[in-house]
């Protein structure tokens, strides 16, 4: 096929690589970023797997349950769906900082504080119908977000505060914050002993997404993902906000304003991290409670290493780690195992994903330069043909 | 393994080191040739030379930190074969850097003993602190070494790092710009100390500077390199300030450049800069701009040891750090480095080191040469910014680049971090400069670069300029400035010190005023 391509090509223009060539070295720059986080998945698989031979366990059978219990049938693949919805909002507030080159692991703490203004919004609204007053409360939950997690940037930005280090103490604040607000002002008098703000009432409760039976925030999910992606790939913000993660000093000479654009998308990410916390509320609980500080944003930073903090590939890895949580259940049945053998696993994933991490640009075989040393060949080779 | 020899002796006295021979090449490049040179126990050697002359190389050789190519090194008269810092060290030779290696949150005391070569396990600190303030007595600076490092002022670290040395037992003394970093009356007490540790016989000092005040105030012995080379030296009294100038710099015809064409229009001020003042992060370095000027078709160069402010100076023009004080003037408007702005006024920005302040390494060429034109809508340079990001001419534009400025490369996807020097440079001149200019800024355009890509580097800029530019030069290459410049403008301590046409400029006065003669 490429030495097809290449005479012609060759006699029109010298030094223009043949096409074949050209899509083989964009193959190869882009296989880079699939293979990588692919075999660190595989291989934090494996080391799970000698954790449970360690334990009496056959790994084999984890990979059964795993599969049963996530994805083997209508109602598992449902679970499983079901908790990748506040995952891939979870990891928006994660891949849209990492742009900028900002690793921002509090989005807990906006999917707590989301949800409850989500709760709080539903009391003055009642009046309203709920078509109006379902997305004001997700407003509510955008704007709370946006502020928190907006904050973390503009700390980063303005004052050089570590974004890392004061993303992950604010969501310990605003699991303060929410304890205070659930079990004082907002809370509902006649919740005993799990205490929860006033349910926002069946009127305003979200029906499950047609046919597929999982709620909305998945569908939003998804949509919110893509809206994502087109900002980052193509539009002129991102690309930006991309100079400015890759080199801050070269955005400042071309003039770009840095600050406001940590700002953005921090407050941006916060937004779509607080709408994991509105569902969790309007489509599940009715309810605002402790139950909201599930741990979701904690996955959601796994989830975001995995897709390389791409928007698109967020929504795989977010089903993929959805079902291997709906199935902890049949793990501890099954395998006599604790729940938190769960958390071991996404340990290790984690761990080995940061390990990968440093593998980029290391494998000569993603190279383009090697694709380019090909080429020479190859012309080389079809020049000889057409002798 | 191989049996190391008992440390040699180190003499209670000054120790006088020779060089015989010192060649030291990387690769291709000769940066240090043939150089031979006896300081005498008990002298002050200052040692000259603009940057890149050598003068690093041949320390860092005498040090053990290089092999040289050949030559050797002596060591009291004798013949010391120092692989490693630690072997310099055990012969009684030490060094003194520009920048502090101290541990800023231990105390004096903590850094001296920890320094050591044979600290114990467990230090037993009644005992260290008598032996101190036994050595301290000793010493003719007075230093409190209870207190943290990171609470002393620069002077009081300096003398640390000097003190911290002889406590190690160095009996010859390298300096490396001791003063850089020190208020004139911090450099000429510490340097005063020195001198008469020197005349007392207990210390030789080497230091390398480029003032020549203090080189006359202090020194006893210079040598000067230029280009890897021994070009001269001798007693400090014999030689004038015009001599050691020279000597440092050279005699080097001016060459008139051919492509310069036309006379800078005096009628169209492009640039004005007026009382801008800023400091620089670390808030050691102040500059103060009263007045610059550069007009439409003029190179201005602004001359300069390194580290003179040149840098805060580009900064404040990038939008990097903001001026406490005064304005910068483009084209009759307030300038801030804002992106409308410099799109309004057609401002290009050529950094020092393109890959690390010019472009985002990891992103692709083709992306890199976006920079400036991803947020035009269409291919009119003055339209609006758009929302949308076109890919596809993104794609096309690079191709067109890389073609019309040779920048090689793999493919326009690979990684700008993956190209040599010298196309990084061609990339980052390749978006500059295809869209008119008003107003370029250039900073040290070609360091690191060989010679074929300086040539056509240079060229650019000149082309820039005959098309009507404005072009303000900041350069630590006197040859770049001379060849290029309409004008010179020296830069010293952070001011504008001395200003000169580029047809009728003297290199000797350029370089007394870059070394601080005014």
């Amino acid at each position: 096929m490429v030495a097809d391509a290449a005479p012609s090509q060759l006699a029109a223009a010298p030094s223009r690589a043949p096409v074949g060539l050209q899509i083989r070295a964009w193959l190869a720059r882009r296989a880079e970023s699939i293979a990588i986080p692919v075999a660190a998945a595989l291989a934090g698989f494996a080391l799970f797997g000698l954790f449970l031979a360690c334990l009496g366990k056959s790994p084999f059978q984890l990979i059964d349950i795993v599969y049963r219990g996530g994805f083997g049938s209508s109602f598992a693949l449902g679970n499983s769906l079901q908790r990748a919805a506040p995952l891939l909002f979870a990891a928006l507030c994660v891949a849209l900082p990492a742009r900028l080159g900002l690793v921002v692991i509090g989005g807990e703490g906006a999917i707590i504080l989301g949800g409850i203004a989500a709760a709080a919004a539903a009391q003055p609204l009642a009046s309203l119908p709920a078509a109006l007053a379902i997305p004001l409360m997700a407003c509510a939950a955008a704007v709370v977000g946006a502020v928190w997690i907006g904050a973390v940037g503009w700390l980063q930005a303005y004052r050089g505060v570590n974004a890392t280090i004061s993303s992950l103490l604010l969501s310990y604040i605003a699991i303060a914050i929410s304890n205070h607000l659930i079990e004082g002002p907002l809370r509902d008098p006649t919740s005993l002993n799990k205490p929860s703000t006033l349910p926002i009432g069946d009127a305003f409760m979200l029906s499950p997404m047609p046919w597929i039976g999982v709620h909305w925030g998945l569908g939003c999910g998804v949509v919110a993902c893509i809206v994502a992606y087109v900002l980052m790939d193509r539009t002129t913000l991102g690309f930006a906000a991309r100079i400015a993660g890759g080199n801050v000093r070269a955005a400042q000479i071309q003039g770009l304003p840095v600050g406001r654009l940590i700002v953005g998308f921090t407050a941006l990410g916060g937004a779509f991290a607080a709408l994991a916390g509105f569902f969790e509320v309007v489509a599940v609980q009715g309810t605002a409670n402790g139950t909201l500080a599930a741990g979701y944003g904690y996955t959601g930073i796994l989830v975001a290493f995995l897709g390389r903090q791409n928007p698109l590939a967020i929504v795989p890895v977010a089903v993929l780690l959805g079902g291997i949580e709906a199935s902890s259940g049949l793990i501890q049945r099954r395998m006599q195992l604790p729940d938190a053998t769960v958390l071991v696993f996404e340990g290790l994933l984690f761990l080995v994903v940061l390990l990968s991490e440093t593998l980029y640009g290391r494998f000569k075989i993603f190279s383009p330069h090697l694709w380019a040393e090909k080429r020479e060949t190859a012309s080389a080779s079809a020049v000889s043909v057409a002798a | 393994m191989v049996l190391i020899p008992a440390p040699p002796q180190i003499p209670d006295g000054a120790i006088g080191v020779e060089t015989i021979g010192m060649t030291k090449r990387f690769g291709a490049f000769t940066a240090l040739e043939d150089v031979s040179m006896t300081i005498a126990a008990g002298g002050f050697h200052a040692l000259l030379g603009e940057n890149g002359a050598g003068k690093s190389t041949l320390v860092k050789c005498v040090m053990g930190f290089y092999a040289p190519t050949s030559g050797h090194v002596l060591v009291g008269g004798r013949e010391a074969e120092i692989t490693n810092p630690k072997g310099a060290q055990a012969r009684g030779l030490g060094m003194v850097y520009q920048h502090f290696t101290l541990v800023p949150s231990l105390t004096g005391a903590e850094n001296l003993v920890i320094a050591r070569s044979d600290a114990p396990a467990v230090i037993n600190w009644a005992s260290e602190r008598a032996a101190l303030s036994d050595f301290m007595s000793g010493m003719p600076f007075k230093l409190n070494l209870d207190r943290p490092v990171a609470e002393l002022a620069a002077g009081e670290k300096q003398k640390l790092e000097i003190v911290k040395q002889l406590y190690l037992k160095a009996r010859f003394l390298i300096l490396d710009e001791p003063t850089s970093v020190l208020t004139p009356a911090e450099a000429e007490e510490v340097l005063g100390l020195l001198r008469a540790m020197t005349d007392r016989g207990d210390l030789t000092v080497l230091m390398i500077s480029h003032k020549f005040r203090e080189v006359e105030a202090f020194a006893r012995t210079l040598s000067v390199l230029r280009r890897g080379r021994l070009v001269g030296g001798g007693a400090v009294g014999e030689l004038s300030r015009d001599d050691m100038a020279s000597m440092m710099i050279g005699e080097r015809a001016i060459r008139t450049v051919a492509a310069r064409i036309g006379e800078p229009d005096p009628s169209n001020e492009i640039l004005r800069i007026e009382g801008v003042t800023a400091r620089d992060v670390s808030g050691l370095r102040e500059i103060a701009i009263e007045d610059l000027r550069v007009r439409a078709r003029e190179i201005v160069g602004i001359a300069g040891v390194s580290g003179n402010g040149q840098k805060e100076l580009a900064d404040v023009l990038g939008g990097q750090i903001r001026a406490t004080g005064g304005r910068v003037i483009v084209e009759g408007e307030v300038y801030s480095g804002k992106r409308a702005e410099s799109r309004a006024h057609r401002v290009r920005f050529i950094p020092e080191e393109p890959l690390r302040n010019a472009c985002a390494p990891r992103m692709s060429v083709a992306e890199n040469l976006a920079f400036r034109a991803f947020d035009r809508r269409g291919d009119d340079p003055d339209k609006p910014p758009t929302l949308w990001l076109n890919k596809g001419a993104m794609g096309r534009r690079a191709k067109d680049l890389i073609a019309r400025f040779k920048v090689k490369t793999a493919s326009s996807e690979a990684p700008i971090a993956t190209l040599s020097g010298g196309n990084v440079q061609r990339a980052v001149l390749a978006r500059e400069l295809t869209d008119p200019v008003d107003l370029l800024i250039v900073v040290n355009p070609c360091f690191g670069l060989d010679f074929a890509a300086v040539s056509e580097i240079r060229n650019r800029i000149v082309a820039a300029r005959n098309a009507g530019a404005a072009v303000l030069l900041i350069s630590e290459d006197l040859d770049e400035i001379l060849e290029l410049s309409d004008r010179i403008v020296v830069m010293s301590e952070g001011r504008l010190v001395y200003e000169t046409p580029g047809a009728s400029a003297e290199v000797g006065v350029i370089g007394q005023h870059m070394a601080g003669h005014h």
